[in-house]
């Protein structure tokens, strides 16, 4: 028996009546666009955050900001969607709990929200080590000039923890977006799922995760793209990592 | 909100769980970690050997693994992997795998492109002169590696090596799309069945991140005390 | 009048006493050089002038200020006195006027022009007009260091603490950095200064101290310490270093 191929699959029409095989995976590849960017956006900013109080001289902001990292790493991301999805509406009051469970879409905010906190994790340890690599001078000459905590943060170590971690936050970019395929798992009609979908009902299982694998393909090098670019704009003209200098 | 909480479903269930799930669980762990690492080692001699096709056809293969989801590398294999042994067996159908099989060759094809590439890093970080040393010995080079590059570079990877288990030991619970009976599926299979939701996947949370702390807690210590002495 | 007092200060490190009941004054418009083996604790004890390094016993006055006070700003007293570091510690993703003009804008609230005006006028003090929008790993060394120290002026600061300034340069730019700091004294700012340089303590310093083992060993006019230093510890480490 020799599998039948048939590229002409993609302009007939799905049974689901949204459109031919083709629309629901442009449809497919914009919820995986979206879903990844929003849970990117999200890692970053709470990432951030988490990896700078990692390194503040409080024991207890360390340890609480420790516990949140460990927390987020060490159950599978398809847990945790999980328990967002169908955990957090039960333990909610009843009220909150229904208006949930009813929100449209509600498959693309819990895999956002999922996506973002597992992935905060893995940015905050990067920031972590970020700043840790800076040396100690910056921060005593920063307060030296009568900057505050917080300035010294914003204006300094941060900045320079940023341009220092592009390289493994391109790949961490790159896992938000292979990681959204999991909110298949909660219904996210993503393009893992569209194909998925297209090989139950016209049995062309090659072509669809062909296709699929193309546009996954097209948004790992966009990335790599987009961050080489990046960190030619933020490269620090004359910088080389004093890595073991002095002292 | 906990007052209806039904510890009792968990308890009911614990033998099917861990027989069962646990057993699956941990047993994909381990193959795909061996036979992950003994082929991730060699895609990574290949993609370092200096016959060029040999380096691009190991490197296409490592970087377009690292660029897929899981999920969809597992419903290629789930698909793939029954055309592919009729192909090799010359049946005249392909031939029935099931899901069990095909996640197995599943995660140990997918984790050994991540493994190459740690093993990569690792015979790259031997200085060279390592290697001149062998070949001055008089040892060929499948010698060299064997017994001075690859001890070495393994010793010093392993930390890493471990942490990426730990990734695939979380990863594993990936194929409840295959509905197998992992621990989560397992998990997930109760749930269903009695209505209990919140109880069986808080337990399953609970578990997996005690095992995966615990664990990179363990690894943490070993790399400290490989780090010491040199 | 003391600019900067320091009475009985001690400091450890868990067990390691780091500083042991260190006592002396810089007064207005002097330079004070301070000396000492590696190890001795000169570096923390100018560190504990402006609040970097925390200190377990005793007090600090800087211009009638306590440092130890908790109830003390510490931002605000530390803007007022200026530092420069061994490793010059320029914030090495700004342009070298942007590093002068950060702390003018966010603590002392300048505005950008005033800002810019001020850092203009004392990178052309330092010679270093030009480099105004370089950033810090362009320029070699001695350079950055002389911009090191045009960032803390910019600060108006009413003293400046020289921690090494010159350790970590090459010979040949040691010099350039030693005559910024020369001609500042010569204007009369209040500078205590951690150095290893006695050609430059012997030019400017009005007093030299000695440190070992976290003690102030000696605290001697420039002509007396140079004369006769009455510890045999100073005399060990003054034979070695201007035998160079």
């Amino acid at each position: 028996m020799h599998y039948h191929w048939n590229w002409g699959i993609f302009f007939e029409m799905s049974p689901e009546g949204t459109g031919t095989y083709l629309e629901t995976f442009v449809w497919g590849f914009g919820w995986t666009v979206a879903t990844s960017l929003s849970a990117w956006i999200m890692a970053l900013v709470l990432g951030c955050i988490v990896g700078v109080l990692r390194t503040t001289s409080s024991p207890w902001v360390v340890r609480i900001a420790n516990g949140y990292v460990e927390l987020f790493r060490n159950i599978p991301l398809i847990v945790q969607m999980f328990l967002w999805y169908f955990v957090l509406p039960e333990l909610v009051p009843v009220g909150i709990g229904d208006w949930l469970k009813q929100l449209p879409d509600a498959a693309f905010y819990n895999a956002v929200i999922a996506l973002g906190f597992f992935t905060s994790a893995r940015v905050a340890e990067q920031v972590r080590a970020g700043i840790q690599s800076i040396p100690r001078g910056q921060r005593a000459a920063a307060t030296a000039l009568g900057l505050t905590g917080l300035q010294t943060y914003r204006y300094v170590l941060v900045p320079m923890a940023l341009r220092i971690i592009v390289p493994p936050l391109t790949s961490e970019f790159m896992n938000v977006v292979k990681n959204s395929a999991v909110g298949l798992t909660i219904g996210l009609v993503e393009l893992t799922g569209r194909a998925r979908a297209m090989q139950e009902f016209s049995f062309q299982v090659f072509e669809a995760f062909t296709a699929a694998t193309l546009a996954y393909v097209l948004i790992t090098i966009s990335i790599v793209l987009l961050m080489r670019w990046l960190e030619r704009r933020v490269a620090i003209p004359g910088f080389i990592a004093r890595a073991g200098a002095a002292h | 909100m906990f007052s209806d909480f039904d510890f009792d479903v968990i308890q009911r269930s614990l033998p099917y769980l861990f027989k069962e799930g646990m057993t699956f669980t941990l047993t994909i762990t381990f193959t795909a970690m061996s036979a992950g690492i003994v082929f991730g080692t060699l895609l990574a001699l290949m993609r370092l050997s200096p016959f060029r096709p040999l380096a691009t056809v190991a490197g296409a293969y490592v970087n377009l693994i690292r660029s897929l989801p899981l999920v969809l590398v597992i419903f290629w294999f789930y698909f793939l992997v029954p055309w592919i042994g009729q192909w090799i067996t010359g049946a005249e159908r392909p031939v029935l795998v099931g899901p069990y099989l095909s996640s197995f060759i599943t995660f140990t094809l997918f984790e050994a492109a991540f493994y190459c590439e740690i093993m990569r890093a690792g015979i790259q970080s031997i200085p060279r002169n390592q290697v001149a040393a062998g070949y001055a010995l008089g040892l060929t080079y499948g010698q060299t590696m064997r017994t001075v590059v690859l001890p070495q570079a393994f010793r010093n990877m392993l930390p890493i090596l471990l942490t990426q288990t730990i990734v695939l030991f979380q990863d594993t619970s990936l194929v409840y799309v295959l509905s197998i009976s992992d621990f989560l599926g397992a998990a997930a299979k109760v749930a269903q069945r009695d209505g209990r939701l919140v109880e069986m996947y808080l337990f399953v949370a609970v578990v997996y991140f005690i095992m995966s702390y615990g664990a990179s807690y363990y690894v943490k210590r070993l790399q400290t005390r490989l780090a010491v002495p040199r | 009048m003391a600019m900067i007092e320091i009475r009985h200060v001690s400091k450890w490190y868990g067990e390691f006493q780091v500083l042991s009941d260190c006592s002396t004054e810089v007064n207005q418009g002097d330079v004070v050089v301070v000396c000492g083996p590696s190890g001795s604790g000169k570096s923390t004890l100018i560190k504990c002038v402006n609040g970097l390094e925390p200190f377990q016993q005793g007090e600090v006055i800087v211009d009638n200020i306590s440092v130890g006070d908790p109830k003390t700003r510490l931002p605000a007293l530390r803007a007022r006195i200026g530092m420069v570091f061994q490793n010059f510690e320029l914030f090495p993703h700004m342009t070298v006027l942007d590093n002068l003009n950060l702390a003018q804008i966010k603590v002392l609230g300048r505005d950008l022009a005033a800002a810019q005006e001020r850092s203009r006028a004392l990178l052309k003090r330092v010679g270093l007009e030009a480099q105004a929008p370089k950033h810090p790993g362009q320029l070699s060394g001695g350079q950055q260091q002389r911009v090191a120290i045009a960032r803390a002026l910019a600060m108006d600061p009413i003293a400046m603490l020289f921690d090494e300034p010159t350790s970590a340069l090459d010979p040949e730019m040691i010099n350039e950095v030693l005559e910024v700091m020369v001609a500042l004294a010569n204007e009369g700012m209040t500078m205590m200064v951690v150095t290893h340089e006695m050609g430059f303590a012997r030019q400017v310093a009005d007093r030299v101290i000695f440190m070992d083992e976290g003690r102030i060993v000696e605290d001697a006019t420039r002509d007396e310490f140079f004369g006769s230093p009455r510890s045999e510890r100073a005399q060990q480490f003054l034979s070695k270093i201007l035998r160079h």
